[in-house]
């Protein structure tokens, strides 16, 4: 097992600065995610530690081996890195069966057919699929020719294994349940995982530590799950975890208003936070749930919009002035407050939670 | 700092290396060699020559033939293509499929050998068609000449047409039926829908198939010489090779023939140019992915008569003149009647067995062919793979030689050769069945490259990386992982080489010595020596072969497809 790192990496793609000096360690046995939208260079960080493309710039070492370095002009091939690299569109090879597929990288390795063979059924056996090791690709479901590309990955016992959004062809059911094996298979077997995805319910699921991507490639955090989730270092970051309101604020009267109404926010505004808000540079934050519909109308209150039945929770549209807000709440809770609302009403609010961003960053596309 | 050098030297350079080495030796020197050849003499551009040449009656009369001919095949392909695709993909026609196949069969037939055939059944003199009219009706004269430009136009409409059929009815089963259906919703009746909607969406199909049409017409040699030859019709590929055929190989000659193949060259670049833009032009089409059922139009009252009248064009050009060939090659001599007593199989055993020229001929084109057809796929392979897979420097210069395949006429090529292979650089093959091998090679490296190029674009670069993760080198990668996944496109190229090597007639002619002669060139010899009988007898033997080796390509590409 090893640890990846990265120092002051970049890459060009035809005059395209890609990825520029990323310096990251993810230290041995941790499973590690890069979470960006799509087109932010997160899978060329992956295809860099992988060997399957050559660094334009910095060094990259996998446990104490220098594997690639511009400086040092050294590029190992994939096939020296002791990896294990398991593919979006899952590349099982389609002229090979299964226990064809996972012993192969056995093979390679020139081990001794007994043991090649019970360390092919072990693997097979890891990702439950025993039973079907004679089956062809063709024959096998989305979610099987996966599981297959995970046995061939892990079957050499590899150093690391670099997993690129592996679960985005598979429907929901399947991909919580490849979710929960990918977290088995690391801690039975200890390996390092870098797991590169676009959705933030599987990194958050998976992984130990994350680092958010923003579009132009640049790592915007790194943290826990929770910390990702809980305490966003920008608006950048607390707009990609989820469905995000932004409030903007400005004092009329001695009285913090939302946006261009006359709602006002009854909230204590953390004192070193105020000189932003005052400039308009500062902005409020919340999560849907972070937003109470009360029958209270004093402070804030809004009209709603929209109501959407999902299941278990409600999901409105509330308008303060010319802002719109998401909102959602448990169906139980709103039983128990005894809110019938009815789309038009104008409802209070009350905000339980709120985080505080530079403007700018909340203003940045997420695609 | 040299081991730095050599260090950086990996697969991706050898290969291109080697690749482009190829390419250049065996299709861009001969090429270049004709141009420089017909522009300069002795180093200086040699003006006066060209229009000297240009202005003779002959060579202007073979250039308009030449533009005559492509232009009365493609206007009348276009059509005839057209119209059948849009019959079997657009109409209730009863038996569409059986006839989408039978539409098809015209390409795999090679077409002098129909041009042999209507020639026996059309001649003004000895044609079965015209002796049966003159007879039944009392004519003082017979009612068809095959011989001249209208025969010529027609015999190869009878075989080119599928250029367009091909594409265009390819083209209406992808498009989105939901495009015509919402023009119909917004009240456009059927005629309007096919007038505004329908074939505009279908025009880049359509030029597509027309220009290839053009294209092959254009440098088309086996038709006119059979057809055109008698009555002193000559295109510019016969122009050549009754130029140097005439003077014996002389140089004056092959200069003539370098400086008509130029303007077949630009000719042919400039249609594939046209092609290019028309078929990125339509790149815009929504054509779905998915095909689904379009409308069909309800031929009603006319549901027979056209069901009739396509079985009946099928019957004339495929079925009547392949009949023609196999019964003509069984009789005791040529325009006698056909009964029992005059046919036999007497024809077969002695061409097959007995005479050496013949038997030679056949030997000569089924190793030839199989020669040519196993190295242009490797060769394919390794080009193809360095233009699709590899990331290397340089790679546009490949990617430039490998479209020249596909411009080069075959008559340029057997010129080429001569100028390439005839001791110039110290290699002599001229009469030797090197020459013809390397011509198959670089006639045919077209075909590979495109074969292998589709089925390498299939593989996704993943497969290939998920083997070097798995510890595969590259080469090891290549031999377990890429070269069994593209198998059956080698299977299909190496057959879309060695059926037509087989009885291939354009450049062989101008390139066969006394020992050297192959199928195409010994049927065209024996029909210029009058020895018509034996010719169908020959002409047989190739269909045989032709039929039976499509019927192979067609069981490998079925169970491979199964297999993968």
């Amino acid at each position: 097992m090893a640890q990846i790192r990265l120092e002051g990496v970049s890459k060009v793609y035809g005059g395209h600065l890609v990825i520029d000096n990323l310096s990251i360690t993810i230290p041995d046995g941790e499973c590690f995610t890069f979470l960006g939208p799509s087109g932010c260079g997160k899978t060329v960080v992956l295809r860099l530690i992988a060997g399957f493309e050559e660094v334009s710039g910095g060094e990259i070492f996998i446990g104490e081996r220098l594997v690639s370095s511009k400086p040092k002009n050294i590029h190992l091939p994939p096939e020296q890195r002791r990896i294990g690299v398991v593919f979006q569109d899952y590349a099982v090879w389609p002229h090979k069966s299964v226990f064809q597929n996972v012993i192969y990288p056995l093979i390679m390795q020139q081990i001794p057919d007994t043991e090649a063979n019970e360390r092919t059924r072990e693997a097979i056996r890891q990702v439950n699929m025993d039973g079907l090791e004679h089956r062809m690709p063709f024959q096998l479901s989305g979610g099987q020719q996966q599981r297959v590309a995970l046995a061939r990955a892990l079957v050499s016992r590899p150093n690391v294994m670099l997993l690129d959004e592996p679960l985005s062809n598979l429907d929901a059911n399947l991909r919580e349940e490849m979710r929960f094996e990918i977290t088995e298979l690391r801690k039975k077997t200890g390996v390092t995982i870098l797991y590169v995805t676009h959705d933030q319910e599987v990194a958050l699921a998976i992984s130990e530590r994350i680092a958010v991507m923003d579009p132009k490639g640049y790592i915007r955090q790194i943290g826990t799950p929770d910390e990702i989730y809980e305490k966003p270092a920008d608006g950048f970051v607390f707009r990609f975890m989820g469905i995000s309101n932004f409030l903007p604020l400005s004092f009329r009267d001695g009285k913090m208003c939302i946006g261009n109404s006359d709602s006002v926010l009854d909230r204590e505004i953390p004192p070193e936070k105020i000189d932003g808000v005052r400039t308009g540079k500062t902005v409020a934050g919340c999560r849907p749930y972070d937003v109470v519909l009360t029958r209270d109308k004093t402070s804030a209150i809004g009209v709603l919009k929209r109501i959407i039945y999902l299941g278990p929770i409600l999901d409105y549209r509330v308008a303060v002035g010319s802002l719109e807000l998401r909102v959602q709440q448990d169906i139980e809770d709103a039983l128990s407050e005894g809110l019938h609302l009815q789309e038009g009403d104008t409802v209070g609010l009350r905000f339980l939670d709120l985080l505080w961003f530079e403007n700018r960053d909340s203003e940045q596309e997420v695609t | 700092m040299l081991k730095r050098f050599f260090g950086k030297i990996g697969i991706a350079e050898v290969l291109l290396f080697i690749s482009v080495l190829i390419l250049i030796v065996v299709v861009a020197v001969p090429v270049l060699l004709i141009l420089w050849t017909a522009l300069f003499v002795d180093g200086s551009l040699n003006t006066k020559d060209i229009i000297h040449i240009l202005s003779q009656p002959g060579t202007y009369e073979a250039l308009k033939n030449s533009l005559v001919i492509a232009g009365g095949v493609t206007v009348l392909s276009t059509i005839i293509g057209v119209f059948f695709a849009w019959l079997v993909s657009r109409t209730d026609l009863p038996f569409k499929e059986t006839m989408k196949v039978l539409f098809l069969v015209p390409f795999m037939l090679p077409s002098f050998i129909g041009a042999l055939a209507w020639k026996m059944l059309l001649s003004p003199r000895s044609g079965y068609i015209n002796k049966f009219l003159v007879d039944i009706f009392s004519l003082d004269a017979s009612p068809f000449n095959i011989y001249g430009l209208g025969g010529i136009i027609a015999v190869e409409t009878m075989y080119l047409f599928p250029f367009v059929f091909i594409q265009v009815a390819g083209a209406l089963e992808r498009m989105d039926p939901t495009l015509e259906e919402s023009a119909r919703i917004s009240g456009a009746g059927l005629l309007t829908i096919t007038r505004r909607i329908t074939l505009p969406l279908m025009l880049p199909g359509i030029a597509a198939g027309a220009l290839l049409v053009a294209l092959y017409s254009l440098a088309h040699f086996g038709v006119p010489a059979i057809l055109g030859t008698e009555s002193g019709i000559y295109n510019i590929p016969t122009k050549i090779y009754e130029q140097i055929y005439q003077s014996g190989g002389s140089f004056v000659a092959i200069r003539t023939g370098t400086i008509l193949s130029s303007i077949l060259i630009v000719a042919a670049g400039l249609i594939l140019y046209a092609q290019n833009l028309v078929l990125r032009a339509g790149r815009f089409q929504v054509i779905a992915g998915k095909s689904m059922r379009p409308t069909l139009l309800k031929l009603r009252g006319l549901k027979i008569p056209i069901l009739i009248f396509s079985l009946l064009y099928i019957f004339i050009t495929v079925i009547l003149p392949t009949a023609t060939i196999f019964l003509v090659g069984t009789l005791k001599t040529y325009g006698i009647a056909f009964t029992w007593e005059n046919m036999s199989l007497q024809n077969l055993k002695y061409i097959l067995f007995d005479w050496r020229m013949t038997r030679d001929a056949i030997w000569n084109s089924f190793y030839l062919s199989l020669a040519a057809a196993m190295i242009t796929m490797v060769v394919g392979v390794l080009i193809s793979y360095t233009i699709v897979k590899m990331k290397v420097r340089g790679k546009f210069i490949l990617e430039f030689l490998g479209v020249l395949p596909f411009s080069v006429p075959g008559t340029v090529i057997a010129l080429g050769v001569i100028l390439t292979w005839s001791g110039k650089f110290g290699i002599n093959l001229y009469n030797t069945a090197w020459i013809i091998f390397v011509a198959y090679i670089a006639r045919y490296m077209a075909f590979s490259l495109k074969s292998n190029s589709a089925a390498l674009e299939q593989v996704d670069d993943s497969l290939e990386e998920a083997a070097r993760a798995c510890g595969a080198t590259h080469w090891q990668s290549l031999r377990d992982i890429v070269i069994p996944l593209i198998k059956p496109g080698m299977v299909a190229a190496f057959f879309l080489i060695f059926l037509p090597a087989l009885r291939e007639l354009t450049t062989s002619v101008l390139l066969y010595g006394p020992t050297t002669r192959t199928i195409g060139v010994a049927i065209y010899a024996l029909n210029e020596d009058g020895e018509t009988v034996y010719a169908a007898t020959l002409a047989s033997v190739a269909l045989v072969i032709i039929i039976v080796g499509q019927l192979v390509i067609k069981r490998i590409t079925r169970t491979t497809v199964q297999g993968v």
